[in-house]
């Protein structure tokens, strides 16, 4: 067994951001170590999604350091960010409506290469192949020639995911990725998003408001309320917190 | 000192029919979220109709200070014809698609407009040059101006005032105000849309043709006057940012100034002084001096 | 269709255009060189339109193009057609690729006010420089090729045949831009920015690539124009003549390449018949044909023979609030 410390995939320290009188995080630390699957559970408005907004490029924090690796991502862009191996689903699926899924998939792969080109299509170089096997993997394969808008939501969502997985990242962050999924669909949801993702990220942090998901597929919970963290343990020890009862899941764990 | 007021005069004189022009565009924007291309059309058929109303006063012997009423008659006419017209009949068809989508409408209408113009009044110049002297003439700072022109730095204040006013302080200018900021919330609050659009489009129409009509006895009215009138207005409009009121005012000034100093000092760069301060702003702040741009969020 | 029967196909009708223009009488021939010529730079409005944004200013790109030919006949004393024209675009891809960067940031109205002021500047500075001939312009005499001096109407077909080859090598160019990975992500940013952004590419860059690209078909454009008509003017770069690429293009719909030069040959038709018969009207058709292209087809006279899942056009379909709503 490795004793050695080593450097956590995700480093936030200190990270604050305000928006006028609306604190949205307030001294955000947070270590993630390689491998985790990590929770971020809080009411909306808690800062959860602020924190994936600061560490994916989206804002700028007023202070603090992010380092991914043991190198420093602050003020980078979300393209960039993109580039050293972070890569985010969202919470209302992200998608070009009017391509197919299996054009959606390509552009993600393509741009997940060294560069565009002019000359070949999207599809070449293995991309074509990588990209139905992320629709299979999805369960998406049928609606590949199809465009998105015709779609259902939660289909939608996993193409979402899916294409986030193209470049294989450091840290993927999942934003609800069971949203918008009808309550016993989200288990069977949730096991197909995991199996597929397995490999092709090696850390996971997804944000959940639906705590049976949350006990099923988190290593690790991280409450947070009014901007700041107010709990942070196994799902056992953070849904259990009277803290974490009181402002997030409202009573009974 | 003498050159730096001949310019500044100019300039006043200048930005106070472009203001009365960009005024009526930046509603039009504001309220409908169209950018008009056609606004310099109707303004030339402003200009058409006074040149058409103050010959016909004349002839029935209500020349003199009657030519006034006649073109801001004419101008009425020209919007009440042509607002609910033009709002209608054809800018409605188009509600709700791309932005880009209604200035390609905007264009063809602009095209429509100018031969229907030279179809109407035909190609020969007209000339009303006779009320340009009802003011006389004015002496300042040992040059002469014509009187007519300080009165149309009085008329630019008063149609701003009349459009400020409206708007801030009338119950239905509250209500336009409600559209220009969110259309759909309005309308669920049951605000009249249609009516609002029908109304701040037709005021528009009108400020443009008082635009037109007020100069026609300073320029010959002919085809073509609504293109240089139209460019013009859009660089006003940027630079002092869309759907502003302030931002006309100022954005006339800046545009009168800039075309005064470079008549004066640079006669070569005159035309291109205007578009490259519109360029200018564009970078720099392109959201204007007063309003929101859509650079790219990310 | 492959890349290699895009190319037959493309070459193919290169061929068969350029035997037709045998057959052609010399007015008509004039008027699809001009078709053509004017077509190549509405096929870059098409490229950069993909991307979901108007160039209102394609004239300047036009004008540097043509006046770039002007100045080397006049005073580079260079008169061989075909480097005459690789000058043209020349001048005016580098032109693109400088400006390129600083416009690719906006978006929407934004982008196309401020390539409209572009075009209006140059328009300013050619109309005041006495050095290049003011607001008339000039004349330069017809181009050689291979020392042979075109003239008549043997002239009139080589040039013919330049311009037909020149643009539909060009057009080739840009159906296979469309079909490869770039093009594929410039419809993606037409579709969803932001997201195009997070999966790691420069939106701007892209755009601002787009822009380059776009510009050296103008430039290609303006220099064919001039090389056949003789002669340059400042309203090569006036607004109402980029409206009218932009009215080619979007009457010529977002698909096809092809579209664009059937629009293209439409309007030059339209405008010489007006101009003859009724000179007083032909703005004005011009102006109920594009109201009834923006009612009736809005995907352009393109979709009428190529139709895709979807449908596409140049308004963009996610809101800007469903983008909000990713924060």
């Amino acid at each position: 067994m490795n004793t050695a410390p080593t450097t956590p995939v995700l480093s936030a320290r200190g990270l604050a951001k305000s928006f006028g009188a609306v604190v949205a995080a307030a001294d955000v630390t947070i270590e993630v170590p390689a491998g985790q699957r990590l929770c971020l559970i809080g009411s909306n408005g808690a800062g959860k999604t602020t924190f994936v907004n600061i560490v994916t490029g989206y804002l700028r924090p007023d202070a603090g350091a992010i380092e991914l690796d043991g190198q420093s991502i602050v003020g980078l862009a979300p393209r960039t960010i993109a580039h050293r191996g972070i890569c985010r689903s969202f919470q209302i699926p992200q998608l070009c409506i009017e391509l197919t899924a299996l054009e959606n998939m390509l552009v993600a792969l393509a741009a997940a290469g060294q560069k565009l080109s002019f000359w070949n299509s999207a599809a070449a170089g293995g991309n074509e192949a990588r990209a139905h096997e992320l629709l299979q993997r999805f369960g998406l394969e049928a609606m590949a020639y199809r465009p998105v808008s015709e779609m259902p939501g939660g289909m939608r969502k996993l193409l979402d995911i899916a294409m986030a997985l193209a470049r294989k990242p450091r840290l993927l962050f999942l934003d609800e990725p069971t949203s918008g999924i009808s309550a016993e669909e989200k288990f069977p949801a949730m096991d197909r998003v995991m199996e597929a993702i397995a490999g092709d990220a090696a850390t996971i942090v997804f944000v959940e408001h639906d705590m049976d998901i949350v006990r099923g597929y988190a290593d690790r919970v991280i409450a947070f309320y009014s901007g700041r963290v107010i709990s942070d343990g196994t799902p056992d020890h953070v849904l259990t917190d009277s803290e974490v009862r009181r402002y997030v899941t409202g009573g009974t764990a | 000192m003498q050159l730096a007021l001949t310019i500044l005069m100019d300039g006043l004189i200048y930005a106070s029919w472009l203001f009365v022009v960009a005024l009526g565009l930046t509603l039009i924007f504001g309220v409908l979220k169209i950018l008009n291309i056609a606004h310099g059309s109707l303004y030339a058929v402003g200009a058409y109709m006074a040149a058409n109303a103050v010959t016909f006063f004349a002839a029935w012997g209500f020349g003199g200070w009657y030519a006034l009423l006649a073109m801001l008659l004419a101008a009425a006419v020209t919007a009440l014809l042509l607002g609910p017209l033009l709002e209608r009949g054809l800018l409605r068809l188009f509600y709700g698609r791309d932005e880009v989508i209604l200035l390609l409408v905007t264009y063809a209408l602009f095209l429509i407009l100018e031969d229907a113009v030279k179809l109407i009044w035909g190609v020969n110049p007209y000339y009303v040059t006779e009320p340009y002297q009802l003011f006389g003439n004015v002496a300042f700072e040992s040059m002469f101006y014509v009187g007519y022109d300080f009165a149309l730095i009085g008329l630019a204040i008063v149609c701003g005032l009349i459009v400020w006013f409206g708007l801030n302080r009338t119950v239905f200018g509250k209500i336009v105000l409600a559209v220009i900021f969110n259309r759909e919330m309005s309308a669920s609050m049951g605000v009249n849309v249609d009516r609002v659009h029908l109304a701040a489009f037709t005021v528009g129409v009108f400020l443009a043709a008082i635009g037109g009509a007020f100069t026609a006895p300073m320029i010959s009215v002919q085809p073509g006057i609504s293109v240089s009138v139209i460019i013009v207005s859009f660089a006003v409009i940027i630079i002092g940012g869309l759907g502003s009121i302030e931002g006309a005012a100022i954005g006339a000034v800046v545009v009168g100034l800039a075309r005064a100093a470079a008549v004066h000092l640079f006669p070569e760069a005159e035309l291109f002084s205007i578009y490259l301060v519109m360029a200018a702003v564009l970078v720099f702040r392109p959201e204007g001096l007063f309003q929101r741009a859509a650079a790219r969020k990310i | 269709m492959t890349r290699k029967n895009l190319t037959l196909l493309a070459v193919a009708a290169i061929a068969a255009l350029a035997l037709l223009g045998l057959a052609l009488p010399r007015w008509l021939l004039f008027l699809c060189t001009m078709a053509a010529s004017h077509g190549i730079v509405s096929v870059g409005i098409l490229l950069i339109m993909r991307g979901g944004l108007v160039s209102f200013g394609q004239g300047m790109v036009f004008a540097i193009g043509g006046y770039a030919v002007a100045l080397s006949v006049t005073h580079l004393g260079i008169s061989d057609v075909v480097v005459l024209m690789l000058i043209g675009t020349i001048a005016a891809t580098i032109a693109g690729a400088a400006v390129g960067p600083l416009i690719a940031r906006y978006s929407g109205i934004f982008f196309g006010m401020l390539t409209l002021a572009l075009s209006m500047v140059l328009y300013g500075i050619l109309i005041k420089s006495t050095a290049m001939g003011g607001s008339d312009g000039f004349n330069i005499p017809r181009g050689t090729l291979l020392g042979m001096r075109l003239e008549g109407g043997t002239g009139d077909y080589i040039l013919y045949v330049l311009t037909i080859v020149s643009t539909g090598l060009a057009s080739l160019a840009v159906a296979i831009h469309t079909r490869s990975a770039r093009g594929l992500v410039t419809q993606a940013v037409l579709g969803n920015s932001l997201r195009v952004e997070y999966l790691g590419v420069s939106v701007q860059s892209v755009m601002a690539m787009n822009f380059t690209l776009a510009a050296a078909l103008g430039g290609l454009g303006g220099a064919l124009t001039v090389l056949a008509l003789g002669h340059i003017e400042p309203t090569f770069s006036y607004w109402t003549q980029s409206g009218e690429f932009v009215f080619v293009a979007i009457l010529a719909g977002a698909q096809s390449v092809v579209a664009v030069f059937v629009a293209s040959l439409a309007l030059e038709l339209v405008r010489s018949f007006s101009n003859l018969y009724f000179p007083n009207t032909w703005q004005m058709a011009l102006g109920l044909f594009l109201l009834a292209i923006i009612l009736f087809l809005p995907a352009g006279i393109g979709s009428l023979w190529s139709r895709r899942a979807g449908g596409k056009s140049p308004e963009p379909k996610i809101s800007a609030s469903e983008r909000e709503a990713a924060r």
